[in-house]
């Protein structure tokens, strides 16, 4: 009896001296059609930092984030947000999907997209109103399209795109943040704009998750990193997880990256 | 004179007609909105031609040429087949436009095979079931304008309950999904409108043409506008004009089917909208090229032949 319980003891002392996480990932694994696309990974987020996930092409990092999303249903395994599952916690998580996945010709303009981030809140039926447009006006002088309000979405640059994409999840004003790229296709000053934004939001407790290409940023942006490659190679804070050896693993030996 | 004798035929049948056709291009224009931006302009004419065996299965039920029934039985099988598109996609490896090719072809030919068989049997009720292929409105009565309207005011009802909810669907699926809408059930929702749609033009403008009047009417208003309650709207008019404007050409003379007048008074719109529009249009294109390639000459002279003169 003794021998049964002491370790259920010694986990709940262990629970109680960690911090609650922000995102707990256990034991998930995600197929299309039988083919592993993530596997058996585990992840740990604690609440106010800003983790890229990276990885080579087809690593599964778009699949780990809709599967945190609830977008994609996983073989086997475990999402929490908050100690609970996303379907009770959906309304403190914020969403950038990946620019290119909707059809930017779609018959609407910049504020139009931006109060869809309310859409979640105002629950079925319920149409935005002057609230809405007022929290999406105060998103969009974020992001510095404050003039853009009535243009037509197809007009856009690919930068101001994804800006659009990000005053969308500004006005969800969650807690915890998945960004699907949002640095793909925007020159260096927009990327400036960009981090910086997420820098503010870990600065006022937000948790920031971001899917990220470009491992030469990675020191400069983020304060935690976690390494992708199908299995989780490694996360944690930059300094400990941003490894030569971490990364050859990930990229096997293909990393034309030579560290400082 | 010829107009005098349009003028003349406008007559109490011709009036039901017309507004039989009105209410189908309204609705079938505004709901084919959707299919269009969703990219399933297709699923249209899956829907229709899907449609064909349940209007022979209705009327072999119950032996009723009730529009009504039909209607039903043509809604009840549209709907079936665009669910087993659904399945097919996702629980096998079949891509959307296989499935759809299938389930069309395999629907419509099983719907022949009944119109056939019905035919043979002399059943002297069945004259006039055929006209669901190419479609008669001459044999649109008062009370189908009733069916239609109600049928058609429900659709659109529902369009402007869940206008948000479809709108975001239809821009960004996973997003909605996301925020906990049920992109299932609205998908859903969404298909059983343009079922709606579908079956309330049959009967008028039959199940081999049917799916443009879902296509044709949104595909030219999209030309005009960058709004989707404009776009709605206008492709609810365009409806409304190819509608009334195929009738009553198709009236003036005998033996010229309606379905295919209304489809071609539909695609007059389609042209002259790609061609003509402002900002999207052809001619404004080429206008713009124009206009840019004289800015550029006149830029390029400036640029490379003044410093010459200046040189002299």
């Amino acid at each position: 009896m003794n021998q049964l319980h002491t370790p259920l003891q010694q986990r709940g002392i262990k629970l109680q001296v960690l911090e609650t996480k922000a995102i707990e990932v256990t034991d998930l694994t995600v197929a299309y059609q039988d083919k592993p696309v993530l596997w058996d990974i585990d992840l740990d987020v604690p609440p106010g930092v800003l983790l890229s996930i990276v990885g080579p092409n087809g690593a599964g990092k778009t699949t780990l984030i809709k599967a945190i999303l609830g977008l994609v249903r996983p073989a086997a395994g475990n999402v929490l947000i908050y100690d609970k599952p996303y379907e009770v916690q959906r309304g403190i998580v914020g969403y950038v999907p990946q620019r290119g996945t909707v059809d930017w010709d779609f018959p609407t303009n910049v504020l139009d997209v931006v109060m869809m981030g309310r859409y979640g809140a105002l629950g079925w039926i319920r149409r935005p109103g002057r609230q809405e447009r007022e929290l999406a006006m105060q998103a969009l002088e974020k992001v510095g399209l404050e003039t853009y309000t009535t243009r037509q979405i197809s007009q856009l640059s690919g930068g101001q795109q994804q800006r659009v994409f990000l005053a969308r999840a500004l006005v969800q004003d969650a807690t915890v943040y998945l960004m699907d790229e949002p640095f793909q296709g925007v020159d260096a000053t927009t990327e400036r704009a960009i981090i910086t934004l997420l820098q503010e939001l870990r600065a006022n407790g937000k948790t920031v998750i971001v899917v990220h290409h470009d491992l030469q940023t990675v020191e400069d942006y983020f304060d935690w990193v976690m390494l992708l490659n199908i299995r989780r190679i490694a996360s944690g804070p930059v300094a400990d997880t941003f490894t030569s050896d971490n990364l050859r693993q990930t990229y096997g030996g293909r990393v034309a990256f030579v560290k400082k | 004179m010829e107009t005098l004798n349009i003028l003349n035929r406008f007559d109490y049948t011709l009036m039901i007609v017309a507004i039989g056709a009105a209410l189908l291009g309204a609705v079938s224009g505004a709901l084919g909105t959707y299919a269009v931006l969703r990219r399933q302009s297709l699923l249209g004419d899956a829907i229709s031609h899907a449609a064909l065996p349940g209007i022979a299965i209705a009327f072999l039920l119950t032996g009723s040429k009730t529009p009504l029934i039909l209607v039903l039985g043509a809604a009840i099988a549209g709907w079936l087949g665009t669910l087993l598109i659904m399945s097919i996609v996702r629980m096998t490896r079949i891509k959307y436009d296989s499935a759809l090719g299938v389930v069309l072809s395999t629907f419509f030919g099983f719907g022949l095979v009944l119109h056939t068989f019905i035919q043979r049997t002399g059943n002297a009720n069945q004259a006039g079931l055929d006209t669901f292929l190419f479609g008669q409105a001459a044999t649109i009565l008062e009370r189908d304008i009733v069916t239609m309207g109600i049928l058609g005011s429900v659709a659109i009802l529902i369009t402007v309950i869940f206008w948000k909810e479809l709108k975001l669907l239809i821009f960004d699926e996973g997003f909605a999904a996301s925020l906990g809408f049920s992109t299932r059930a609205l998908d859903i929702l969404l298909t059983s409108l343009l079922v709606i749609a579908i079956v309330l033009g049959l009967q008028a403008v039959g199940a081999v043409l049917m799916s443009a009047m879902l296509v044709a009417p949104a595909v030219a208003a999209r030309q005009w506008t960058d709004r989707l309650s404009v776009m709605m709207l206008l492709a609810a008019c365009f409806g409304i004009l190819a509608g009334v404007s195929g009738t009553i050409i198709s009236s003036s003379a005998s033996r010229i089917p309606t379905g295919p007048t209304i489809v071609l008074c539909a695609t007059v719109v389609v042209g002259f909208s790609i061609v003509f529009a402002l900002n999207r249009g052809l001619l404004w294109d080429w206008m713009r090229q124009r206009r840019n390639r004289q800015g550029l000459e006149a830029a390029a002279n400036r640029l490379f032949k003044e410093p010459q003169q200046g040189g002299d």
